[in-house]
């Protein structure tokens, strides 16, 4: 790693103050970052850890019904905690492992957009809220692909909001070695229509499968999916998989997805 | 009732207790006062040309030392290589010089360029990044058949091409096996890729040099399974230090698998360095840096064919293989895809024609050597693949087809030059049988296609050599190294034993078991003998622990040193007893005198020789301490029959393992528990290759499985619990033991177990496919299933 | 350099450090506590499992700036001061779960993790738990039979030796 210093503010406040520094960046559970600082691929002045953060942590049901997660909650505490949301819950069961699941938290996986990552599913999913310590983002427009989200030098999320569906259910095929998503599918279900989000598969990062979402917005069955398929052209093609099979997983985890919906 | 101590208990692990309690002592554990660290820069292409490597901005950093390139070593030797293979028209293979640091040019993306010793890892590391490379990217030779096309670009210029030896086995056969497919009823043939492993012990490797300039020795701390044969190839082949001004020491070592056998030049630099410095100088691998430095594995491209005659019996089999040595050659490399892989292409049956033909290719990747089974499990699983494409072919049950062309009678001649001495096979079917409930194999394929999955049940054979031997044989064959054991055992006074063996423990737990021996010989406590191991500075010259080798060789020479000792002790015993030596036996730690109650104890004997009041000193030396090098006349060849059962699903292509099974003969076992836990390790190795690991390159040589993100572990959740037996045993006829070997037993004999049954699940949903080449991960069976 | 204090194996331990010391390299290289391994540079193999305030992380992936205040507990803490081991280390050693020792200290750990939040997990729990645990001598079988007959299961039927 190069040399740094680190922050480890207490509050929201202090922590965007010491973000205002050159060259400072948030560390979140640090899961993805400390790996990527270790081999050199970053190299900022200074990081501000969120850990000490207490008021981004923790779990609540707002006035709407919907999942409010703070943006410093670990996947622990969501698998521990969002059982008013069950996919959730289970998603974040799922993230890593243990270890990794009690330092990660959903803020820095949404910030750092992995295109392999899970959370990202069930915010798209889930057609949820990102707030930040500047503003509250759709889901539609937080994330701009690969790695990237529209979250600006210095934002925080501070919370991630989550209406909660009729059912979910998220369906992951792990890669044998990472165990990140080679593919995942969140498919939620609400009043209003179907929201099918993939991840893993797309060059482009998590997106939405519009044609199937409105297949299952007619009809809320594995079968409604028959005979849809993606091209294999505009996925992810590497040694665990090419893109043909990406799509094809595609389809699969869907139609569990849809079948394991609770 | 199991025993509760000596040959046969399952004795638990006196290591574990530091082990367990974090009070292991691993070289990383090693810092030694005024320590500086080296960072290594290492190339970053597969193939290229260095113009110029540029230090001086690097050496002005903050803490160097000092920055080191090839031109500091081009005046020392290289790595060498431990053995030479003759090749088919009896010309010597081409051995290129591999230095210490790359010279001229980089051959593989990993290959060390410059290392740069500073007060702190970080500072280093920050050094190495100054250093300014001016590299000519080569065209990258990563293809075996490719680099051996006229005019493909060469790895070593000054090499006649990439082919390192083209090698015949037996050539005087090959006659008789081409007569033999021009008479066969039926030829099955198969070609297939043995895939490119990576160790990976979970302890990266560590080396920390160390000089004395007021004595002027020399200390080498190191992960090492051999750490005398470290110190004879690096004092006399690399750095000019005679042995006695070197000293190696391997403390606990963290798991080995073949890829802490070898010399690398890391431990070769932080000694020279530590010198030249004068401080002790540290390298620490990690993971990431560990992929592109430490030794692979395997990597072969085989077609092999099976002639059979009109009643199924094997008539002949011939072997084309491919063998990648990557860019230099490690210390055994060219032994592994030869001796130990042509050897065994028999396996288990009565084939009376046989030829191997192997071609040793350079390509810029990373060398590869001997991981767990080092040319036994390739050659078992063309074998075990082919047999069972053949019993398809044939519409002949896979078993009964195995049974029907199995040696039976001992010893057993081959027509691969090595002669078998004892083995049932038979009887390890038939206990693979039981403890695989073969009969319920059915009705578990029912209710798994009930689920919509597709199950397959996969079974073969193995036979293996272990205790490569003996010295004056493989001495023909090339290599540069005896292959015996010794023990020094020291009895003290007080009757306590401590035995300093050449074998090393990295994970085998000889401490235990090794004490298991001597207590069952001279009926003390195990607790009264302690096993040392590791250092130079104390054990007798050894060979080390490789090759399932430990307890057959070194075994076998502290067994010696021991009976040397109780010859002693019976005389001593006889003086003190003043009876004749003849009627004095041994039993329960006592001496006693035949058909007499009088006795001595073993504490009376060894205070008697290190007190020698009372003594024969006319006609004995004081003190109770022998030594014994032991020297095997032949190979052991355990052997076994395993069984693996599988679900596909259909939609994925992901496999999963659903039940293993292994019957296995080891002949004498010592501490069960240990056996089990190695057969245990081996198939989680063996299934891991079959379903999860495969090391790749691109076409420019990049390693694209360069950490543990691309590159699949087995992890506790791709398992099951594995059902293992070896109470088949034959016991060993030539060492004093009757001991065979286990250690690679379970990696050799897994793979074609997965991968038959894989290839059984797809048919049963009659899809025609007769080969996955392995890593059969779900995108590779998702795609055969496509067609 | 900054100064971090907390609790290891109860008792109060401070040192400085830089910014990047991971907690791993802070108890290794500052307290010598060696028991606590690095196999990997990516996150995964577990080698380095400790707990942090009562649960399981990976310490070569967190700073040692982030565990100020904090009570760590690590492998040399788990055995009574007397030596009797911890029941999970008695059952490793029983069923000889551990071979080169490598990993064990973060088998041990994880698995302790594992019998707090869940006292009799299933043999699917322990090898689900233990995903970030990497074992390359075991094949996992007898760490997965020392784990459920640490939480007081009946492993006789699992096959044995």
């Amino acid at each position: 790693m190069y040399a740094f210093e680190i922050d480890r503010p207490a509050s929201l406040a202090d922590a965007v103050t010491a973000l205002g520094a050159e060259e400072a960046q948030a560390l979140g559970g640090g899961q993805t970052l400390i790996p990527a600082l270790k081999q050199r691929l970053a190299s900022p002045a200074r990081l501000v850890a969120l850990s000490g953060v207490a008021e981004i942590k923790g779990i609540c049901t707002a006035d709407d019904g919907a999942l409010s997660i703070g943006g410093g909650t670990t996947h622990a505490d969501v698998a521990a905690g969002a059982g008013a949301y069950p996919a959730l819950a289970a998603l974040a069961g799922n993230i890593g492992d243990p270890a990794v699941r009690n330092r990660g938290t959903i803020g820095g996986s949404l910030a750092n957009n992995d295109p392999s990552a899970c959370y990202p599913a069930a915010v798209l999913g889930s057609g949820a809220t990102v707030v930040t310590t500047n503003r509250q983002i759709a889901a539609d427009d937080f994330f701009e692909g690969m790695f990237t989200t529209t979250l600006e030098d210095g934002e925080i999320i501070t919370e991630v909001r989550f209406p909660v569906p009729e059912v979910a259910s998220y369906q992951k095929f792990e890669q044998p070695a990472s165990r990140f998503a080679l593919v995942g599918v969140f498919v939620a279900k609400y009043a209003d229509g179907v929201r099918v989000a993939v991840t893993g598969a797309s060059e482009g990062g998590v997106f939405r499968w519009s044609e199937a979402e409105a297949a299952l917005s007619r009809s809320f069955t594995p079968g409604a999916l028959e005979g849809l398929s993606l091209s294999g052209d505009d996925m992810i093609s590497d040694l665990h998989g090419t893109g043909a099979y990406r799509a094809h997983l595609v389809g699969v985890m869907a139609r569990r997805a849809v079948a394991a919906a609770r | 009732m199991p025993k509760d101590g000596g040959i046969g208990a399952s004795t638990k692990r006196r290591e574990d207790v530091r082990f367990l309690t974090g009070n292991g002592h691993y070289t990383d554990d090693i810092n030694l006062r005024g320590q500086a660290y080296v960072h290594f820069l290492r190339s970053d292409v597969a193939h290229g040309r260095l113009r110029s490597v540029d230090t001086s901005a690097a050496e002005a950093m903050p803490g160097v030392l000092r920055v080191f390139t090839g031109a500091d070593f081009a005046e020392l030797g290289g790595l060498p290589c431990g053995w030479q293979v003759t090749d088919r028209f009896g010309e010597v293979m081409q051995e290129p010089k591999h230095p210490v640091l790359a010279h001229g040019k980089a051959r593989h993306v990993g290959d060390p360029i410059a290392a740069v010793v500073a007060e702190t890892r970080e500072q280093a590391r920050d050094a190495a990044e100054a250093i300014v490379l001016d590299i000519e990217e080569l065209p990258a030779v990563v293809d075996m058949k490719a680099a051996l096309r006229d005019g493909a670009t060469k790895v070593h210029d000054d090499l006649t091409s990439n082919l390192c030896y083209d090698w015949g086995f037996v050539e005087e056969n090959k006659g008789a096996v081409d007569e033999a497919f021009r008479k066969a009823a039926h030829v099955t043939t198969l070609e297939l890729i043995n895939n490119r492993l990576v160790a990976n012990p979970m302890e990266p490797r560590v080396a920390v040099g160390d000089y004395n300039r007021s004595t002027g020795d020399h200390t080498l701390y190191t992960t090492s399974q051999n750490p005398h044969v470290i110190r004879l190839l690096m004092g006399a082949f690399v750095l000019g230090i005679p042995e006695h001004k070197l000293r190696v020491v391997a403390p606990d070592v963290g798991g080995g698998f073949g890829s802490k056998i070898y010399h690398y030049a890391e431990e070769a630099f932080c000694t020279f360095a530590a010198k030249a410095l004068n401080r002790p100088v540290k390298w620490t691998s990690s993971r990431s840096e560990a992929f592109m430095s430490d030794a692979h594995g395997r990597d072969h491209v085989t077609k092999i064919e099976l002639a059979l005659d009109a009643e199924n019996n094997f008539t002949a089999i011939r072997t084309e293989t491919y063998a990648n040595m990557g860019a230099y050659l490690s210390t055994f490399a060219p032994s592994i895809p030869t001796w130990l892989h042509g050897t065994l292409m028999a396996g288990n049956y009565k084939t009376p024609h046989i030829y191997v033909n192997v071609k040793a290719v350079f390509t810029n990747t990373v060398p590869v050597d001997a991981y767990r089974g080092a040319g036994r499990p390739e050659a078992t699983f063309q074998l075990e693949r082919v047999i069972d494409k053949a019993a398809r072919e044939l519409g002949a049950d896979p078993i009964a087809l195995r049974r029907q062309n199995f040696i039976t009678e001992f010893p057993y001649a081959t027509p691969v030059a090595v002669e078998y001495d004892t083995g049932d096979y038979h009887a390890t079917m038939d206990k693979l049988e039981e403890i695989a409930d073969l009969k319920g194999f059915a009705a578990r394929r029912k209710a798994s296609e009930a689920k919509g999955k597709l199950r397959g049940l996969g079974v073969n054979c193995y036979i293996e050599a272990c205790g490569i031997a003996p010295s004056n044989l493989v001495g023909q064959l090339g290599a540069r190294a005896g292959l015996y054991e010794s023990a020094t055992v020291r009895v003290n006074a007080t009757g306590g034993i401590t035995v300093m063996t050449g074998s090393h423990s990295h994970g085998q737990g000889h401490e235990t078991s090794f004490a298991q021996v001597i207590s069952e010989m001279i009926g003390i406590d195990a607790d009264q003998v302690e096993i040392v191991h590791g250092d130079t500075a104390n054990s007798p010259m050894g060979m080390g622990t490789y090759g399932s080798r430990s307890l057959a060789v070194g075994g076998s020479a502290m067994v010696r040193a021991t009976e040397k000792i109780i010859n002693k002790a019976r005389k001593i015993a006889a003086h003190l007893m003043e009876a004749a030596e003849g009627d004095i036996e041994l039993k329960d730690g006592r001496f006693s005198v035949a058909g007499t109650d009088k006795s001595v104890a073993w504490g009376d004997v060894t205070l008697a020789a290190y007190v020698p009041h009372n003594y024969p000193l006319a006609d004995l030396e004081p003190g109770l301490e022998e030594t014994a090098f032991y020297d095997p006349s032949n190979f052991t060849y355990p052997a076994g029959a395993y069984a693996c059962e599988v679900e596909v699903d259909p939609e994925t292509g992901r496999v999963t393992i659903e039940r293993f099974s292994a019957a296995d003969d080891f002949g004498n076992v010592v501490n069960p528990m240990i056996v089990s836990g190695q057969v245990h390790g081996g198939i989680g190795q063996g299934i891991g290759q079959a379903l999860l690991e495969g090391c790749a390159y691109d076409e420019q040589g990049q390693l694209l499985t360069g950490s543990y993100m691309d590159y699949a572990m087995p992890r506790a959740d791709d398992l099951p619990f594995f059902a293992v037996d070896h109470s088949c045993q034959t016991p060993c006829t030539h060492n004093p033991l009757g001991v065979k070997g286990c250690g690679e037993a379970g990696a050799i004999g897994s793979p074609p177990a997965v991968v038959n049954a894989v290839v059984d699940a797809l048919q049963s949903a009659g899809k025609d496919i007769t080969h996955i080449d392995m890593p059969l991960t779900p995108s590779r069976v998702w795609a055969a299933m496509q067609g | 350099m900054p100064e971090v204090s907390m609790t290891v194996n109860g008792k109060p331990a401070k040192g400085q450090i830089e910014g990047r010391t991971l907690l791993v390299d802070f108890l290794r290289d500052t307290l010598n506590l060696t028991g606590t391994h690095v196999g990997c540079d990516t996150s995964q193999c577990g080698a380095c499992v400790v707990h942090v305030d009562g649960r399981a992380v990976k310490a070569c992936t967190m700073f040692a700036a982030e565990a100020e205040g904090a009570e760590i507990k690590t492998i040399e803490g788990m055995a009574e001061p007397d030596g009797t081991l911890h029941p999970i280390q008695a059952a490793f050693r029983e069923h000889h779960g551990l071979q080169c020792g490598f990993c064990t200290p973060g088998m041990v750990m994880s698995a302790a993790a594992l019998l707090a939040e869940n006292p009799t997990p299933t043999e699917a729990e322990v090898r689900d738990y233990l995903e970030g645990n990497i074992c390359r001598c075991t094949g996992y079988h007898n760490i997965v039979k020392a784990i459920l007959a640490a939480s007081g299961q009946d492993v006789s039927r699992i096959a044995a030796e």
